[in-house]
């Protein structure tokens, strides 16, 4: 299920991506409507390389030149008798990338780790001024003496006999079992 | 090309033919081992403490070490 709609919502935007890279340029909306030419008529079938989605709803090429129209001739008949170039050549009429070349690894999670890691630092240098400009005064029970008195307290009060603090303390030896 | 056709229905029945199984044994196990590692010895920690308890004997304790406020230490 969710793969499904994952590859619908991939096919989507690569329909956006390679529609737009097709039609030959930028990705300019009919909201800029004075530059007529690079836009892309979603009204119509869209070509999209998609892993998920393997028959486009439109060929690659549509506008074949003579010797793209007389292969296609070529195509109605018998296939055994094309030619392994003629194979490429309408396989490339059709489709823009193969499967291994849509499917070559991009090494985009580089580019997202680094940004991940420089953002850490950048928050950790925020929080570095953060303690110095920004924390109130330290409370005075933070201190080694008055956390040692407040375990000895803890200590008398038995806190925990069973299986927690107290537990672990001998009150014979007065040290820790 | 004849491709033999491929399995069309059953397949989530399929799967929790395998699954269902394992998900109840593995439950059981987690249970098992929460109740022998965590609550039996539990248990016999609190047995342990309160087989030999003497309430006045660690209120003197208590009380010595000067932590209540309505009685303080014994005077000597």
């Amino acid at each position: 299920m969710l793969g499904v709609t994952a590859g619908h919502v991939r096919t989507v935007l690569a329909r956006r991506v390679t529609a737009a890279l097709t039609s030959g340029g930028g990705v300019r909306m009919a909201s800029h409507s004075h530059e007529v030419g690079d836009t892309v008529d979603m009204s119509k079938p869209l070509y999209y390389d998609s892993v998920g989605y393997p028959l486009p709803d439109r060929p690659y090429k549509e506008e074949l030149s003579a010797a793209d129209k007389s292969l296609k001739q070529k195509e109605k008949g018998p296939w055994s008798q094309l030619t392994k170039e003629e194979k490429m050549a309408l396989y490339r009429l059709k489709f823009n990338l193969t499967y291994s070349e849509m499917k070559q690894p991009t090494y985009e999670w580089k580019t997202v780790l680094g940004g991940i890691f420089f953002f850490l630092g950048l928050t950790g240098l925020l929080f570095w001024w953060q303690s110095i400009y920004v924390y109130p005064e330290r409370p005075r029970t933070f201190d080694e003496d008055w956390q040692a008195k407040q375990l000895q307290r803890m200590l008398d009060m038995k806190i925990n006999p069973v299986e927690g603090l107290s537990s672990k303390w001998d009150y014979e030896k007065r040290q820790w079992k | 090309m004849s491709l033999p056709k491929p399995m069309m229905r059953g397949l989530l029945a399929k799967r929790l033919r395998f699954h269902l199984p394992l998900a109840f044994a593995l439950s059981l196990f987690a249970a098992g081992i929460v109740k022998f590692g965590v609550t039996e010895p539990r248990k016999r920690a609190y047995e342990e403490f309160y087989k030999h308890y003497d309430p006045v004997k660690d209120f003197e304790e208590m009380r010595e070490a000067g932590i209540f406020e309505s009685v303080g230490p014994s005077k000597e």
